[in-house]
């Protein structure tokens, strides 16, 4: 089973490199850029009995940092 | 005072610490691989040193904070045992959940390396009692990721019971309210990301970080 998990930083936490991406899409002429988050896309090829109990334990207990990140499972 | 040094594959400043540790409390400390499960009988600290383990591989700290030695280091920290995290290993013992918050990526998003002035904020814990509160120190920081972020709530629950061990006095990495090291709720784990090793001689240009050791090996017995 393939498995894509996006992990992206929570509302309301700063992200230095965002604002540098949005910074630097201005430098190069595109108008209207309102903001840039930057997160992560994790892709995993997991047996197909894994449960969804245990893909969210993987979720919180490494591949995201439940302090400042969020993440969202999506199955390929 | 014996004491362990935890080794991570990417740890660089792990015979920093080694060598400020054998010069303060007298004893060579045991270097302790992270593939190992148990502590060395009768250390009085653990140091989880400064570098890029894992060549900080998904987030700072995050692979070094499940290996298998970090098992030990919780049960230990648990019972009271001090726990020291400098740079690195103070992102160790973050994404350990040893304390709260997490550190970023830097505002600027520039590696900053150079010293930098701090204000002792809680002079009373192990780790701070050979320094007056208020006092102004000088100790080098290297770091991209020192950036220290929690929720509104954490922080002034922070403030509150005293456990801002150290505190920015410029700025720096943009860190919530210049924290620079935080203890536990008990008291005996304090992380930071300045380097106290790497200030105990005159030939280092001063020696604010050898009271740190020296206040541990007081409190801490020899």
């Amino acid at each position: 089973m393939k498995l894509r998990i996006h992990v992206t930083l929570k509302a309301g936490v700063l992200d230095p490199q965002g604002k540098a991406i949005e910074h630097a899409l201005a430098g190069l002429g595109f108008a209207g850029v309102n903001g840039a988050r930057v997160g992560k896309l994790i892709e995993l090829d997991v047996a197909d009995s894994t449960t969804d109990a245990d893909i969210d334990a993987m979720c919180r207990q490494l591949l995201a940092n439940t302090v400042i990140e969020n993440y969202r499972v999506e199955r390929a | 005072m014996k004491t362990a040094v935890i080794v991570f594959p990417g740890s660089n400043c792990d015979r920093d610490i080694a060598v400020a540790l054998e010069q303060v409390t007298g004893v060579k400390p045991h270097m302790v691989w992270h593939r190992d499960t148990a502590l060395p009988d009768g250390v009085g600290l653990v140091a989880v040193p400064g570098g890029f383990s894992y060549g900080d591989y998904l987030r700072a700290g995050a692979m070094a904070a499940r290996s298998p030695i970090m098992g030990a280091i919780a049960n230990a920290a648990g019972k009271g045992l001090p726990v020291l995290g400098v740079c690195n290993g103070f992102q160790v013992l973050t994404e350990a959940g040893l304390l709260p918050g997490a550190l970023m990526r830097n505002a600027a998003l520039n590696f900053v390396c150079r010293d930098v002035a701090l204000t002792v904020e809680n002079a009373q814990s192990a780790f701070t009692s050979r320094y007056a509160a208020g006092e102004r120190v000088m100790f080098p920081v290297a770091h991209h990721d020192g950036n220290y972020v929690a929720d509104t709530d954490t922080l002034d629950r922070l403030e509150g019971e005293g456990r801002i061990a150290f505190r920015y006095a410029e700025p720096v990495n943009g860190s919530a309210r210049r924290i620079a090291g935080v203890l536990n709720d008990a008291g005996n784990v304090l992380g930071m990301m300045p380097h106290p090793e790497r200030k105990i001689e005159a030939a280092h240009g001063g020696d604010d970080g050898r009271r740190l050791f020296e206040g541990l090996l007081e409190t801490v017995g020899a």
